[in-house]
């Protein structure tokens, strides 16, 4: 059985913008795919621990001593807008994420 | 009839480099010309760096002509797939939310080779963030296969391996989260390299699954692979997963046979959804081991099975975040006209400019995550990659090297998978399991079906023996001998 | 609903930028106040391909810190990706962590002004970073008549430890003194700059009430924007009040992040959003996880200086200070360190302690800051007042012209002509004389007047042009009419 997503809900969450045609078409992907995807179920038993990293190392570190930032200008060369030394970007609503 | 410089290895062009028999500027004009004379027909690269290369075969003839020391890569022209960053050069990722960024610094991998005087001719064409087997998500055309130009170079690699196939490039990085540098370099005939995870830097690799990347190589033959992997690895303190341990001289031992070396055929991969031609050269090029003195056994990877539905878990979710920056503010593309917010600008910016697959995985990705689903999916997937890390281990205890297809296809019409994202998928079959492991693996060629598509066999080793892996890959190419050259190239100067 | 009375239940949720060099992930400077986004890289910028690497000097602060509020050093603790999308945001994620922390329990004794005391539970400390900031434009500045925001990363990527308290306080009161005693206590460890009015110590409080006496809490109310400790404890005030009122109409409270409002002296609801965050929290995969071994958090622990607690224990029952005075000295480490000095150059604690609270505690306040003055300014003072060798107002006198200049105190009696008499020869002398002036007065004060020494001493202090110890004027002075 294909799983029933709240699409419009997701896409939400994922900040995309989708048309009528696209939500229905992954509705129906989506569906496939994850009751594919969730075989895993079958074997992930509960004494098998979860591995998040294939190599795992432990306790890596980075010394405390300043490098050189960015140039101003290079900093913001690919600002798709910019309001001198600062990015520009619409205003922000109240509610902001 | 002399072979053009442009399809030299690597290892010929150096030695002619150092006997002064050519030159980097010699060079570079083949690939150049091999890119004039069939790019419109490919379509492999995104970007061409002519004048950079230019310069930079100029230094490199400078510096060659004192005799001072010279790396294997030095003065030959190398390819890079688009998703790995080149300062001032535009890198797109093959998608139009990234199609003016220009990267204010080097990917560690490129540093590496630049600073061992490699010649970059272009980027290359890639499936859209990487995500996809066929090269037909990228937002700037599909890339053509070398061999037929109807039909997919694979992917998501798929304009460095066709560079490669077709001449346009000696060599080339690609990037591999699920197979996407094994399974072109199988459709395309040329051989394909994952390192072990972690032992190229990351650093530079524009991510869509953080524990499954791998940067990995595009050659003709494995020595040069060999060569390739000696300037690219090595621990990177801007990568945190980057393994912090000794590089092999990994050329050291190429030639010392198979000889006692114990090979196990992993059994599941030559069931059913595997062409038969496939299943026959693969068996083939597995006697020929056995021939030179390797001791065939069989083998299972019992979760393999799963691990295709862990990957489309983990991928998804990972990449469901490290694509969240991509909102048009400091970066990129920004949609036009007036929004009422910078969030409606966010969600305007996103749903224009990335395509289907990658909005697909994103969606997939966002709700494998979200609240009450983490445990059922995301969680689920990490235990069956434990599944899967075991089922090697074991199976290393028995054999030395585990052997497959690559593929169980050969390269398929464009557009015949395009509209069903499951078949797309079970491309990746036989290559995910080593990434979710982070195993090394290695694709050559083992012969061409009865249509005279390239057909690759996979080799896999223990993490971090990669030494072994390039030791009974290239006996069994030594053996088997091939002369490949793609029809595209035939007549060609 | 008359005749309930309530009780209030408040936690407070802190966020301390530390004062590392570098950022948490990069190695851009982490400095306060810089031209925007000069402090940046493609790291901190977000950028495609970007990798996030830990520094070192971060989490051994964290550590510090949580050791210093008795919490259990986690031996494993991952990062987590927290997602969510907003214009500050470099990567839409923040790497924090989540239910794996590098600290976790712990507990901060808090002193209130009448002396009594109180525990206050930690839940956790944890890592993460900092975000960029937005200014607002095309109106007033205020977010909510914006037309476009600008955006400066310079903070993007700085340390950041949230420090998330138990709800054990009960009142306005109390939470305040917690945010102060954990400034000192962060001060002492000088792991960061703590300073609200700058950022670098933040606060966010969760408020509730409860019927006084039962066990189930409130809804809990999220107040943000209090930009000081008195902001804070005015704003729960007003909270406290705004839901005892909508409790005693019948309302239920809303659960809900409401935005105090310094001006109007209110908090106001932040439009609610349909839906809770969904962070959609997974183990950050960019970073392997934190193990810190035993001999480096020995090496933390050891390297622990005397925290505040354990100093106003010190001042207290070792040098004999009053608790409420303690209590000052040590919630200011400019004034703990001058006192400290002083003490440790031989002045009397008890008069150390009056001095640098009274006179150097105003001083300072007009003019900011610590001027010049050192422990050894406080200790002459101190010595030289106990001596008789300057009156109270002289020294005083003395001790705003060392804190102007850093001008030694002896010098500065001399220069102000400060030097009282207390030479009993020379005054005995003086105090004759005056006795043999004022015959009619000497015999009032043996017929019984007593009132009339102050006559004598004052005749006394003009012959001494004033520089006579007046204590010891009188006792010369009676010596002799008693005689």
């Amino acid at each position: 059985m294909p799983v029933e997503i709240d699409i419009a809900h997701v896409a939400k969450l994922a900040r995309l913008d989708l048309s009528d045609d696209e939500m229905a078409r992954l509705r129906a992907q989506l569906g496939q795919i994850l009751e594919h995807a969730a075989r895993v179920g079958e074997v992930a038993a509960a004494d098998v621990p979860p591995t998040a990293s294939p190599i795992p190392r432990a306790n890596v570190y980075r010394d405390d001593v300043p490098e050189p930032s960015l140039p101003v200008d290079e900093a913001l060369r690919n600002a798709p807008e910019r309001d001198g030394d600062r990015f520009r970007v619409p205003r922000i609503a109240e509610t902001g994420a | 009839m002399s072979a053009e410089l442009c399809d030299l290895t690597g290892a010929e062009l150096s030695a002619k480099l150092a006997a002064g028999e050519t030159s980097a500027s010699e060079v570079l004009s083949s690939s150049r010309g091999r890119i004039d004379a069939v790019e419109d027909r490919v379509g492999a690269f995104l970007t061409r760096t002519d004048q950079l290369a230019s310069e930079r075969a100029d230094e490199l003839d400078a510096y060659l002509s004192t005799g001072a020391p010279q790396s294997p890569v030095a003065g030959i022209p190398v390819a890079l797939k688009d998703v790995l960053t080149t300062n001032g050069v535009r890198t797109t990722c093959g998608s139009k939310i990234l199609e003016t960024y220009v990267p204010p610094y080097d990917a560690t991998a490129w540093a590496r080779l630049a600073g061992a005087g490699a010649v970059l001719v272009g980027k290359t064409n890639c499936d859209e963030f990487a995500m996809g087997s066929s090269n037909e998500n990228s937002a700037f055309g599909p890339v053509r296969n070398p061999w037929d130009l109807d039909r997919v170079p694979g992917g998501s690699s798929g304009g460095s391996a066709a560079a490669v196939a077709a001449g346009e490039a000696v060599w080339a990085l690609g990037t591999d989260t699920g197979g996407s540098v094994r399974q072109p370099a199988s459709l395309c005939g040329v051989v394909g390299l994952k390192p072990t995870y972690g032992r190229i830097s990351r650093y530079g690799l524009i991510a869509f699954a953080s524990s499954l990347d791998t940067v990995g190589t595009f050659t003709r033959t494995v020595r040069d692979s060999a060569s390739m992997l000696q300037v690219l690895a090595g621990h990177d303190p801007r990568d945190a997963t980057s393994l912090d341990v000794p590089v092999p001289v990994y050329t050291e031992g190429l030639d010392d046979g198979v000889a006692g070396l114990r090979v196990g055929v992993i059994t599941e991969a030559f069931g059913e959804g595997v062409a038969p031609a496939i299943g026959a050269s693969v068996r083939a090029a597995i006697d020929r081991l056995e021939e030179l003195g390797a001791s065939v056994g069989e083998v299972e990877l019992p979760h393999a099975a799963y691990a295709l539905s862990a990957y489309y878990l983990i991928a998804p979710s990972e990449c469901s975040s490290n694509l969240a920056r991509y909102d048009g503010v400091r970066y990129g593309y920004r949609a036009p006209g007036e929004h009422a917010d910078s969030i409606a600008m966010m969600f305007a910016t996103r749903g224009q400019a990335f395509g289907p697959e990658v909005k697909r995985r994103i969606m997939l990705g966002t709700y494998a995550l979200s609240a009450g689903y983490y445990e059922a999916y995301y969680g689920q997937a990490q235990k069956v990659r434990t599944l899967v890390i075991r089922d090697y281990e074991a199976a290393f205890e028995r054999f030395d090297i585990l052997v497959s297809p690559t593929s169980p296809t050969t390269a398929f019409r464009i557009g015949e998978k395009a509209d069903d994202p499951m078949a797309m998928y079970l491309n990746d079959i036989f290559t995910i399991p080593a990434n979710l492991a982070g195993v090394p693996a290695i694709s050559i060629p083992s012969g061409l079906d009865d249509a005279g598509l390239p057909v690759g066999i996979q080799l896999t080793a223990p993490a971090l023996d990669e030494s072994t892996l390039f030791r009974a890959a290239h006996a069994l190419e030594s053996a088997l001998s091939l002369e490949l050259r793609p029809p595209l190239l035939q007549g060609t100067a | 609903m008359s005749g309930v009375s309530y009780e209030a239940v408040i936690g407070l949720e802190c966020h301390v930028e530390l004062s590392t060099a570098t950022k948490m992930f990069c190695s851009c400077a982490n400095v306060f106040g810089a031209p925007p986004n000069t402090q940046t890289c493609p790291v901190c910028l977000g950028h495609p391909g970007t990798l996030p690497v830990p520094n070192r000097e971060a989490i051994a602060r964290i550590i510090k810190i949580g050791l210093a509020l008795d919490a259990e050093i986690a031996p494993h603790s991952v990062f987590h990706r927290k997602n969510y999308f907003y214009p500050d945001m470099p990567k839409n994620y923040q790497i924090s962590q989540y239910d794996l922390p590098i600290c976790v329990g712990g507990h901060l004794d808090v002193e209130l002004a009448d002396g009594s005391g109180t525990r206050v539970g930690i839940t956790r400390v944890h890592m993460e970073e900092d975000t960029g900031k937005s200014t607002h434009g095309g109106g007033s500045g205020r977010i909510h008549d914006a037309t476009y925001a600008t955006l400066d990363f310079n903070r993007a990527g700085v340390p950041l430890v949230e420090c998330v308290s138990e709800p054990d306080m009960r009142s306005p009161e109390e939470a305040a003194a917690y945010l102060r005693a954990l400034r000192a206590t962060l001060e002492s460890l000088d792991v960061s700059d703590v300073k609200m009015e700058e950022g670098s110590l933040r606060c966010d409080a969760n408020v509730s009430l409860r019927p006084s006496g039962t066990e189930p809490f409130g809804t809990k109310v999220e107040i943000k924007n209090m930009n000081s400790i008195r902001s804070l404890e005015r704003a729960l005030i007003y909270e406290i009040d705004r839901q005892t009122a909508a409790l005693e109409r019948g309302d239920a409270i809303v659960q809900e992040t409401r935005h105090w409002d310094e001006d109007a002296g209110s908090t106001a609801s932040m439009r609610s959003k349909e839906e809770a965050f969904d962070y959609r929290y997974f183990p950050e995969p960019d970073i392997p996880a934190m193990e810190p071994d035993a001999a480096w958090v020995d090496e933390i622990r050891a390297s622990l200086p005397e925290l505040p607690r354990a100093r106003r224990d010190r001042y207290v029952e070792t040098l004999g200070l009053k608790p409420e005075v303690a209590r000052v000295l040590v919630g200011d480490r400019g004034s703990s360190a001058l006192f400290d000095g002083a003490v440790a150059l031989g002045a009397d604690p008890v008069g150390a302690a009056n001095w640098i609270t009274q006179d150097v505690a105003a001083l300072r306040n007009a003019g900011g800051g610590d001027g010049a003055l050192r422990a050894e300014h406080v200790a002459d003072v101190v010595a030289l007042v106990a001596t008789g060798a300057v009156s109270n107002a002289g020294a005083k006198q003395a001790l705003e012209a060392s804190f102007t200049s850093g001008e030694a105190v002896e010098a500065a009696v001399d220069r102000l002509g400060l030097r009282q008499v207390s030479d009993a020869g020379a005054l005995g002398g003086l105090a004759d004389e005056v006795l043999a002036e004022n015959p009619d007065v000497v015999q009032k004060f043996r017929d019984g007047k007593d009132g009339v020494i102050g006559f004598l001493v004052g005749q006394l202090m003009q012959k001494a042009a004033g520089a006579a110890n007046p204590k010891l004027a009188q006792e010369l002075l009676r010596e002799r009419l008693q005689g």
